[in-house]
């Protein structure tokens, strides 16, 4: 802990009595699945959305022995992920790092990592608006009462909205969910690729919005359906390509644009699953001649 | 004459008792009581602030009267004060078995959603999860309220004040209430879009035989709908009858006024 007392912060930023109040949201949140409990969210040294309703939590579940992870489209080095990490580094001295399964608390933006996740695991996702019907009805008056008495057919005209326009159901991110049988929620903007993993999942999913001030979660092992109709079943997204680098046909892929002449390449958007394939020998189109981790030479390499 | 005796052994739909609401010294409505037969039309004219709306808000439990109970049929329980009703039982009977069509349009339409998913949505909200049968019952309304089923998948700020009238009529109807309440249906139409209008809700009112309560300060809309009527004034029912009857014969002096107010074209 010498890094915190260094920085003069208190251990993970937050006071205790701040830590305390959140906690019991999160007991609450987590005894009513999917539920939005309001939390007094407290301005972070962070601009909102950037995930400052993901940092609250994560402050107040870390200790001493966790060991963090953090994601931003599930990659380890894009900027918001390497902030929030250092953050944490230097406020509360835990440990990082950039395996999934060695990770005691893993902090996401828009993926669920493609590695299991397991028992003693917690997943904090951060959530921009974690209203899920706020695009059908602008009155937070009403979107309370129809969750207190889960009339959800609103949710259901959006996804029939866009079979009629695009034949068939176009939501492809924060793909609306029924928590638990009882609660309509929002997943955050995750691909609904990601969706399936919610279900039944063994670790601690926690939801923090922090411009919103809301908090929800799901408990482990706790049924999350996806919306959908009986006649247009719920679908995740599909590729024809492999990953060009790990050769993945099972992880979600992130189009890369590799020149100004139409060249591009499909790779994981989860780069400790990509990586850790490779190191394990699985070798994709363009990623033969690449060292473990450096993906970025089979970009350069295609320019000369 | 025939069919409103017949009626009249039929058990009653809804029925209000001294129904009474005030705001602050103002009168809203006061002492109003009637009963409402299954299929039956009442309509209630009368000037503007003569409490019409009042009444329509407390007898769709929008509004809580100050005195009086209100107490409708409801499917498999009977006789029920709608004031002892919870909100979501009430929030139900309001999507299932009653239907309100307001004045304007955007008052009762999501305007954002198509002609097809305003249609549809009473019926996702009542556990419909079929897309194909929801479609499917959405141009079945929409061809039955006379809108090109082209339309369906346009939205309703595209349509005409009368089209927007008549989605809004089907998107009531779809899951065949047994009440419909109507503020003001054809108001802000002109004449032959307000003849055709009601020309279609009479047909359906008497093809499906649900029972309306319809508000207007339009007589002639009344004298095609109702079949019974009440004139208010300052927030009291001052004369009621069989619509005919009032409107051909009238004995209060102010419904003597109203009528002889009406230009004979």
């Amino acid at each position: 802990m010498s890094g915190a007392r260094e920085s003069g912060y208190n251990f993970a930023y937050l006071d205790e009595q701040t830590k305390r109040m959140i906690r019991r949201t999160l007991l609450k949140a987590l005894a009513a699945p999917g539920y939005q409990a309001p939390f007094g969210g407290r301005e972070m040294p962070l601009a909102y959305g950037w995930g400052t309703g993901g940092i609250q939590v994560t402050a107040s579940v870390i200790g001493p022995e966790d060991v963090l992870k953090v994601i931003d489209q599930g990659a380890d080095d894009t900027t918001n992920a390497v902030s929030i990490r250092r953050f944490f580094q230097l406020v509360a001295d835990v440990e990082t790092t950039e395996a999934t399964e060695k990770a005691t608390v893993i902090q996401t933006r828009h993926r669920i990592p493609e590695a299991p996740l397991e028992e003693g695991q917690i997943i904090v996702y951060q959530v921009p608006q974690p209203e899920p019907l706020r695009h059908l009805e602008p009155r937070e008056v009403e979107t309370r009462k129809m969750h207190a008495y889960a009339e959800y057919g609103l949710m259901q005209v959006r996804l029939y909205e866009d079979i009629a326009r695009y034949g068939h159901i176009a939501t492809t991110y924060d793909y609306p969910v029924m928590v638990n049988g009882r609660y309509l929620m929002a997943p955050s903007p995750i691909p609904k690729f990601d969706n399936p993993k919610m279900q039944d999942n063994p670790a601690i999913q926690l939801f923090g919005a922090g411009r919103e001030k809301r908090i929800y979660a799901i408990p482990p092992y706790t049924s999350v359906r996806s919306l959908d109709f009986e006649d247009h079943p719920f679908r995740t997204q599909s590729w024809d390509q492999r990953c060009a680098l790990c050769d993945a046909d099972d992880s979600y892929l992130d189009e890369v644009i590799t020149d100004d002449r139409g060249g591009r390449m499909f790779v994981c958007s989860d780069t400790d699953y990509c990586a850790r394939r490779r190191a394990n020998g699985h070798v994709g189109a363009q990623g033969a001649i690449d060292p473990v981790g450096e993906k970025t030479d089979a970009l350069s390499g295609d320019a000369q | 004459m025939s069919a409103a005796a017949s009626m009249r052994t039929r058990a009653p739909l809804m029925q209000a008792r001294s129904v009474t609401r005030s705001y602050g010294g103002n009168i809203g409505c006061r002492d109003v009581s009637f009963t409402l037969y299954p299929g039956e039309v009442i309509g209630i004219v009368g000037e503007s602030g003569s409490g019409k709306s009042t009444l329509l808000a407390c007898l769709s439990g929008r509004l809580e009267p100050d005195s009086g109970v209100i107490s409708y049929d409801m499917r498999g329980r009977g006789f029920v004060d709608i004031q002892t009703l919870s909100e979501p039982e009430r929030r139900m009977l309001m999507r299932t078995d009653w239907g309100m069509v307001h004045q304007n349009p955007r008052d009762g339409l999501r305007m954002a959603v198509s002609a097809g998913g305003n249609v549809g949505e009473r019926l996702m909200a009542v556990g419909a999860r079929h897309y194909g049968d929801i479609r499917g019952e959405a141009q079945n309304w929409l061809a039955k309220v006379e809108i090109d089923l082209e339309r369906i998948d346009d939205k309703p700020r595209t349509f005409s004040g009368g089209m927007q009238q008549r989605l809004q009529i089907a998107r009531n109807l779809v899951t065949t209430p047994r009440l419909v309440f109507m503020d003001e249906p054809t108001g802000g139409l002109d004449v032959s879009v307000q003849a055709r209008l009601l020309d279609l809700l009479r047909g359906l009112v008497r093809e499906l035989g649900i029972a309306v309560i319809v508000v207007t300060h339009d007589l002639a809309v009344v004298r095609l709908l109702a079949d019974r009527l009440m004139v208010m004034r300052r927030g009291e029912v001052v004369e009621h009858g069989l619509t005919d009857q009032v409107l051909d014969d009238p004995h209060h002096p102010y419904t003597q006024l109203l009528v002889s107010s009406v230009l004979q074209a």
